[in-house]
Parts: C-alpha cells; sequence; structure tokens
C-alpha cells in the first residue's frame, strides 16, 4: 500500500489505460493526448508501445500509457501478457504505473467489469471510465454513476469519448492528488482460498510483490493453466512456481475445477454488482429500446453482411475497392514520389563533381532513400483501409466470414487481409499481420505472405513472357494463362507452407477462433489517420533505415571494384561478344549493336564488381536450373528488388535506354533472346524463362520485405529463416522444371 | 445437445465444457459459465463460426469448439 501511497504524491504521475477491445480506447487516449504521442515497440515483443502526454486543466503534464486492449490479465495474447506484465511490474522496461484509468463499454458492462475486476484487485488507485453512455442510453440501460462510484470506492465517469463529452470530468479526476484506492472485496472460493494465500506469502516474500498485488497475481496465476510468457516479463521464483505446480497436482487429484471456480466466483460478486447498478428497461420499454439499439441495427447489417449469398458481393467489393486501390491508386504517389526523387537527383547531381561521391549521393543514398518512400502509399492506403474497417467493425466479420476457408491451412480469418495485400506488395502484407493477435498465426502468414506475387513482379513476368512468345505482342490467351499460372503456383505454394508450418514448426494448442462481433460504429476518421500516420512513420523510421543500408550495400556491390584504366575484358567471358545481333535484330527500331563500331570493346564495370564476380561464383549453383553467370549478376542485383531484374539484364546486355519503355522491353526482349551461352545455343530458351518465372514466384528476392520482416517479428533469425526456405524451395521447384523439361525435350 | 448443434435463433443454457485447454478458459472469461443463457444469431456463409449472443454482446466462435459445450435448452 505504500507504494501507491507514495506515488499518489508524485508531481508527474503516470497513469495506464485498460480496456477490452472495441470499448473505445484509443479513441480516449487520442482525445486525451492528441497527437503527443510517441510509438514503438516494447522489447523483445511485436507489441506496440504508445506513451502520451495529457495535460490538466492547470497545464500540468500527465503521463499516459495506452495499454493493449485486453479481456482477461489471464493472458491469451503477446497484447494481453504485456498489459498484464506492466500492470503487475513484470516488466524491467516499463515501471509500474501509478494509477490506472479502466476503460468500460456501457453498453457491454458486465463483462467488460470482468477486467475492472481484476484490475481493482491491485489494489491501485483506479478511474473508471463508462464509455458509450449515449449507445448504453439509447439500448434503454439506465446506469446508477453515483451507486457504482459508492460500491466501488473509486470516481467514475460517465462519458462519450467519440464526442469528446465527458473528457473534462476525466481530466479533473485525472489531476486529482487524493485518489482514493478502491473498496473491493470479494469472496474467493473457500476451496482455493489456502492456494491463493499460500501463493501470495510466496510472491511477496520471494518475488518482492506487494502485498496485495501478490493477491491479485496469486489469483491470476490460478486463473490461467498455462500463462504465457513474453520476453521481457520477469520469471516466477522457484519457490512460488512450486506452489504453484503442488497445488495444480493436488487439484487434478480431487478434480477440483480451480480455473472455473475462480472466474464464476468473480461472475457472481459481477452479477451482484451490476444488478445494483444497471436498470433495464421494462418489458414494452424494452422492445421500444430494442428496435433502436445499435446492436437492433447491426443485425440489419449483418443480415446483409454476412447473408450467405450478399455477404460475399459486399466482402468481394470492398475487398477489391482495397486491393485496387493498393494496386492502382497508389500508382500516382509512387510516380510523383518517382518524379520528385530524379528532380532532387538532377539538381543535386548539379552542384557535385562527377566521381565516387557523386555516384554514392545520387545511385546509392538517393535512390535508397527513394526505395524506401516509394512503399509509403501502399502502407498508408493499406492502413486506411484496415483503419476503416476496425473502427467500422467490419474487420470481424471479414474474419468470421474467412475463417472456415482459412481455416483449411491451419490459419484463422484474420489471415485473409494480410494475404490479399501482399498481392500489391509484401510489405504492407507482412505490416498488416498485426491485425493477428495468435502469434503462431501472425508468423505463419508473415512467413508466406511473399509468396503472393506483387506487383514487383509483374514488369520481370511480362519480360519472360515476352521472351518465350518470340515479340512483345504476345497472344492475349498465351499471356493470361501464364500470368494465371505464376499466381496460382505462389498462392498454392503460400497456402502449402502455412499449413506446413502450422503441422510443424509453428504447432501448438489448436487455434483459437474465440473473437467478439462488436456492433457496427461509424468510423473514427481522426483515429483512423492517426494510426495510419503511426504505421507509415513507424515503416520510415524502423524498416526504412535497414533499406536504406542494404540498398547503399547492394549498389557497392554492383559497382566496386571498378575496372582498372585500359583493363581487358573478363578473361573468362567477353560480355559484348556473347550477345550476337540475332536474328531478331530485323526490327527496324532496334539499331544493331555497337560492338563492331567501337575502337576497342566496351567494358562493363558491372562484370568487374563484386556482384558480377559473384554472377560467376554464382554459376555452378545455378546452372542446374539452366542459368548462366549472367543471369547470376540479374539474381545478385534484383535482390534489391525484383523488377531490377530488368534493368539490370539492359546493362548486362547492353541495351540502350530511351524514354520509349515500350520499344526499350521490345529491345530487352530482343536482346535477351539472341543471347547465346558458351557452346553458341540460345540462353534465353523458352523452358529457362519459364524457369525463370518459377524462380521469381518463389524466392524472396527482396531487401526490403527482408528489412519489414526483421522489424516485424523482432529480429533476424526469422527474416532469415524466411529467406533461407523460400530461396531454397525456388531452387527446388526451379531444378525440377529444368531437369524434367530437358529430360522431355524442352 | 451441444451449442454446435442449436437452430439458428434458438436460445440455450450452458451446462458444462471441458476445463482444461486455453479456448475453454478463456470462453469462461467472456461470460460463457455453467447456467448462462445464450442464443445462436447465424453461422458464417460457409456454415462456421458461429455467432452467438452472450450477456449482451455477440461472440464468434468455432464449430470445433462449440461441439464440445453442452447445453440444455
Amino acid at each position: 500500500m505504500s507504494t501507491s501511497a507514495a506515488s499518489a504524491h508524485r508531481a508527474n504521475p503516470v497513469y495506464a489505460l485498460v480496456g477490452n477491445p472495441n470499448c473505445g480506447k484509443s479513441t480516449l487516449f487520442n482525445a486525451l493526448t492528441g497527437l503527443k504521442q510517441k510509438v514503438g515497440n516494447y522489447p523483445g515483443v511485436t507489441v506496440e508501445r504508445k506513451v502520451g502526454t495529457a495535460y490538466t486543466q492547470h497545464g500540468q503534464p500527465l503521463t499516459l500509457i495506452d495499454l493493449p486492449g485486453a479481456y482477461s490479465l489471464a493472458a491469451r495474447s503477446p497484447d494481453e501478457a504485456v498489459t498484464r506484465d506492466v500492470l503487475l511490474g513484470r516488466r524491467g522496461d516499463t515501471p509500474m504505473p501509478d494509477r490506472i484509468v479502466c476503460i468500460a463499454d456501457a453498453t457491454n458492462l458486465e463483462r467488460n467489469l470482468y477486467l475492472v475486476h481484476q484490475i481493482l484487485d491491485l489494489g491501485r488507485p483506479v478511474i473508471l471510465v463508462l464509455n458509450m453512455m449515449d449507445l448504453a442510453a439509447q439500448a434503454g440501460l439506465d446506469i446508477r454513476v453515483a451507486r457504482l462510484e459508492h460500491e466501488l470506492g473509486i470516481p467514475v465517469i460517465p462519458c462519450e469519448a467519440a464526442h469528446g463529452k465527458g473528457l473534462l470530468e476525466l481530466k479533473l479526476a485525472l489531476s486529482r492528488h487524493d485518489l482514493p484506492l478502491p473498496r473491493h472485496a470479494w469472496d474467493i472460493p473457500a476451496a482455493l482460498a489456502p492456494a491463493v494465500a499460500e501463493l501470495q506469502a510466496s510472491l511477496t516474500a520471494n518475488d518482492t510483490k506487494a502485498p496485495l498485488v501478490a493477491r491479485a497475481e496469486a489469483l491470476l496465476l490460478l486463473t490461467d493453466p498455462d500463462p504465457i510468457r513474453v520476453s521481457g516479463s520477469t520469471p516466477l521464483s522457484p519457490e512460488t512456481t512450486r506452489i504453484l505446480d503442488a497445488w495444480k497436482k493436488r487439484w487434478t487429484a480431487d478434480q477440483t475445477d480451480w480455473s472455473g471456480t475462480l472466474v464464476a466466483a468473480r461472475y457472481d460478486a459481477i452479477g451482484q454488482l451490476v444488478q445494483q447498478v444497471v436498470v433495464l428497461p421494462g418489458e414494452t420499454e424494452h422492445e421500444r429500446h430494442a428496435a433502436g439499439s445499435t446492436l437492433a441495427l447491426s443485425d440489419k447489417i449483418d443480415a446483409v453482411a454476412t447473408h450467405p449469398l450478399w455477404g460475399w458481393v459486399v466482402f468481394i467489393s470492398i475487398m477489391a475497392t482495397m486491393f485496387l486501390a493498393i494496386f492502382t491508386l497508389a500508382g500516382i504517389p509512387m510516380g510523383w514520389i518517382e518524379s520528385l526523387v530524379a528532380w532532387i537527383a538532377d539538381h543535386v547531381s548539379a552542384f557535385l563533381p562527377e566521381g565516387t561521391l557523386h555516384d554514392l549521393v545520387i545511385d546509392g543514398a538517393i535512390a535508397g532513400v527513394e526505395g524506401v518512400i516509394i512503399f509509403l502509399p501502399q502502407i498508408l492506403i493499406l492502413f486506411f483501409f484496415i483503419g476503416l474497417l476496425e473502427s467500422t467493425g467490419y474487420m470481424a466479420r471479414a474474419a468470421f466470414i474467412m475463417d472456415r476457408v482459412m481455416s483449411k491451412v491451419g490459419l484463422n480469418g484474420k489471415s485473409f487481409i494480410p494475404l490479399l495485400s501482399s498481392y500489391a506488395c509484401a510489405i504492407p502484407g507482412v505490416m498488416a499481420a498485426r491485425t493477428i493477435e495468435e502469434p503462431k498465426d501472425r508468423l505463419a502468414t508473415i512467413l508466406v505472405a511473399p509468396f503472393m506475387s506483387c506487383s514487383a513482379r509483374i514488369p520481370v513476368y511480362l519480360l519472360l513472357i515476352a521472351a518465350i512468345a518470340g515479340s512483345t505482342e504476345v497472344p492475349l490467351l498465351t499471356q493470361v494463362g501464364l500470368m494465371l499460372l505464376m499466381y496460382g503456383l505462389g498462392t498454392g505454394g503460400a497456402f502449402f507452407f502455412a499449413w506446413f508450418f502450422k503441422k510443424t514448426l509453428l504447432r501448438g494448442a489448436p487455434p483459437l477462433m474465440i473473437m467478439e462481433l462488436p456492433p457496427y460504429r461509424l468510423p473514427k476518421l481522426r483515429d483512423v489517420l492517426i494510426q495510419m500516420w503511426e504505421r507509415g512513420w513507424i515503416f520510415v523510421k524502423r524498416a526504412g533505415t535497414v533499406i536504406l543500408a542494404l540498398s547503399i550495400v547492394l549498389w557497392f556491390l554492383a559497382n566496386y571494384p571498378k575496372p582498372p584504366e585500359g583493363a581487358e575484358p573478363l578473361p573468362s567471358q567477353p560480355i559484348v561478344d556473347a550477345v550476337s545481333p540475332g536474328p531478331d535484330a530485323s526490327v527496324t527500331e532496334v539499331p544493331a549493336e555497337p560492338t563492331p563500331a567501337e575502337p576497342e570493346p566496351e567494358i562493363d564495370p558491372l562484370a568487374y564488381s563484386f556482384a558480377g564476380r559473384a554472377g560467376h561464383l554464382l554459376e555452378p549453383v545455378i546452372a542446374p536450373l539452366g542459368f548462366d553467370w549472367r543471369i547470376g549478376i540479374g539474381l545478385i542485383q534484383s535482390f534489391a528488388a525484383r523488377e531490377v531484374f530488368n534493368s539490370s539484364m539492359s546493362v548486362i546486355f547492353a541495351v540502350e535506354e530511351t524514354d520509349d519503355e515500350d520499344s526499350n522491353r521490345e529491345r530487352l526482349r530482343s536482346a535477351i533472346s539472341a543471347a547465346q551461352r558458351r557452346d553458341g545455343s540460345k540462353l534465353f530458351t523458352p523452358l529457362v524463362c519459364l524457369n525463370l518465372m518459377v524462380f521469381y514466384v518463389f524466392a524472396m528476392q527482396c531487401i526490403s520485405t527482408i528489412a519489414v520482416v526483421k522489424r516485424e517479428t523482432g529480429g533476424w533469425k526469422w527474416a532469415l529463416f524466411q529467406l533461407g526456405y523460400m530461396t531454397g524451395t525456388a531452387w527446388v521447384a526451379c531444378f525440377l522444371v529444368y531437369q524434367i523439361g530437358r529430360a522431355l525435350g524442352f | 445437445m451441444t451449442l454446435a448443434q442449436l437452430a439458428v435463433g434458438a436460445s440455450a443454457t450452458i451446462r458444462s465444457y471441458p476445463q482444461a485447454g486455453p479456448a475453454f478458459t478463456r470462453l469462461r472469461e467472456m461470460g460463457l459459465l455453467p447456467g448462462t443463457r445464450i442464443t445462436l444469431v447465424r453461422t458464417a456463409p460457409l456454415g462456421d463460426p458461429i455467432e452467438i449472443q452472450v450477456r449482451g454482446y455477440r461472440l464468434s466462435l468455432r464449430k470445433s469448439e462449440a461441439a464440445l459445450v453442452e447445453i440444455a435448452e
């Protein structure tokens, strides 16, 4: 008790905001702190840490920690585990908050009070906010706030966060110096009382917990048969663990349902409280109100939105809109970014003399920054939609509709949107996997998301399809057929590996799909925009730095060392000679290869660079796939982004670039079609082209995705694992396709 | 009779379900206790999961879990 009494006098007390998901906690947090928020991660876990500053009526700053939404302190997800650990003072990185603001949805008081009840056990100063009082009144619920205040002995503030009502009263309560401690007594079931006492004593003595916190933690340890631990959480002392195990063994032997008894006792206590506090409308009143309540309105919407036929129409329309927005709408700002960066590069270029520094700044740094911000439009658009879907309540319906499909491969309905977004770009897709609470489902989704053929693969597919067809004017059927084949391969691969990982590496408890379906609500645009902004910023700050660093490394590898003055072309493979004009050169627009006219053979610096040499080193590995060292260089360079393969091929086969993209592609197509192997046979046979496409379907050729996976999984381990298994899959698939194709005479 | 067999629109009282397993601890904490009245509101378009009304709010769970929840009309 002494700790809370002392902290109550601290000048700038730290408040924690706690509440169930969908109770309006974020709206309240945004309303209290405005844009004075800092978003980061709890070290070692991929759980968002939000801290903000609010000001009292007298301008006194208050620190607010917005803890992740939780239904219970008996945590079932990393998010809930962080909430529990912060409140119990188990995390070294976050001091135990001085005071707690509990937010409860007034329309659904009974279940919301479950968490509040657990928190009151802690014996800390608590303020209870009853949010959505207007909706409760609409549903005909009469909540006697004064009575609740009296029963709990803490301030209870009625509030409508969405309309800013009750904020002033809340701020006044926040700035009170004399926040009372809850008067909170409930009967712990007799069968469990000795165990609670013994655990409490041990937690006080061995885990240095204050007595009331120790009692609350003892109760939690008994509710949760398998408490999940996240990194950063202080483990229990061996003595406490021993006592807990001994009791569990005893209860298992005499068939005491300790967890169920405890939950039931708590709901009994809440039931009694609610009976005194909430006046339900009479029978006739009830019907009148029920018709106007949000639940009734929601039911009308759901009669369509989850209808066996119309449900699909709605679902597909929303998903198609979202997908097209990421896929096409994002192209417009992406074009602006490209022009802006080109403009900046031009101007910077004028100031810098030709040389290493010039190249580093223009081709390394500026191009690298572009490589980061180019993803922002897609990320912002996707998170705008996700925010909209979450704040209206449709997100839960989307998961409800898709769960059956996704459960076939061991995932749950929430994996659908991340996977769908990955068809546009895996980066927002991987970031969207945050909406999946179940850690194993989330990881499985992240691991397979890049198999979905993203927009960066399209230029590569188009080039290779043109090379197969022998012309950029490919018959529609061939083009569509081959494209569908590639999309199908990627999707099939993603589902196979999701299923495989969930059966092996990520096998665990049976999937948990116990999900609240909140009533539909009007979206809060402000909350949506704040979340969208935060996502974009986190991407730039965390993943952006890694992407930038990796792009500079790749630029260096492709440019250094420089060929010495007057050097001979690399002895084994003179690049330019490998390209003969070939029969396709009859296309009139294509200029003759410059080779014969040059006084001395042009030496491509790429061949001298580390990347060029790595192409040679790689050749023994990729030869069984039908690829030679020049394709190897393309594979290495396109590690930056898949579409770089095309420009890499342009450089290697010395294709002159013009402003006309169609003629560029035709030139490139005819150049690669003409390329020959050492023995004079065609390099880009249809089989090799097809195989390259297969390679790009499966291989993790994207440093930006690697950087985002690293950030979203909290370390390099899974990012590198993903790189390894995807590239491995690509190799095996290509090996099979090439060898079987050869055996069949292609 | 189990929750998975309940007809759409019908109400019932929870009798019992397994003690162990994280899913069932969570179901209890969400307010599904022996004696609690529930109504099956609807099923998802593909027949699974189901949506129930409990303690004035809506909850969805899979039929595989619902099949282990014993109910009485």
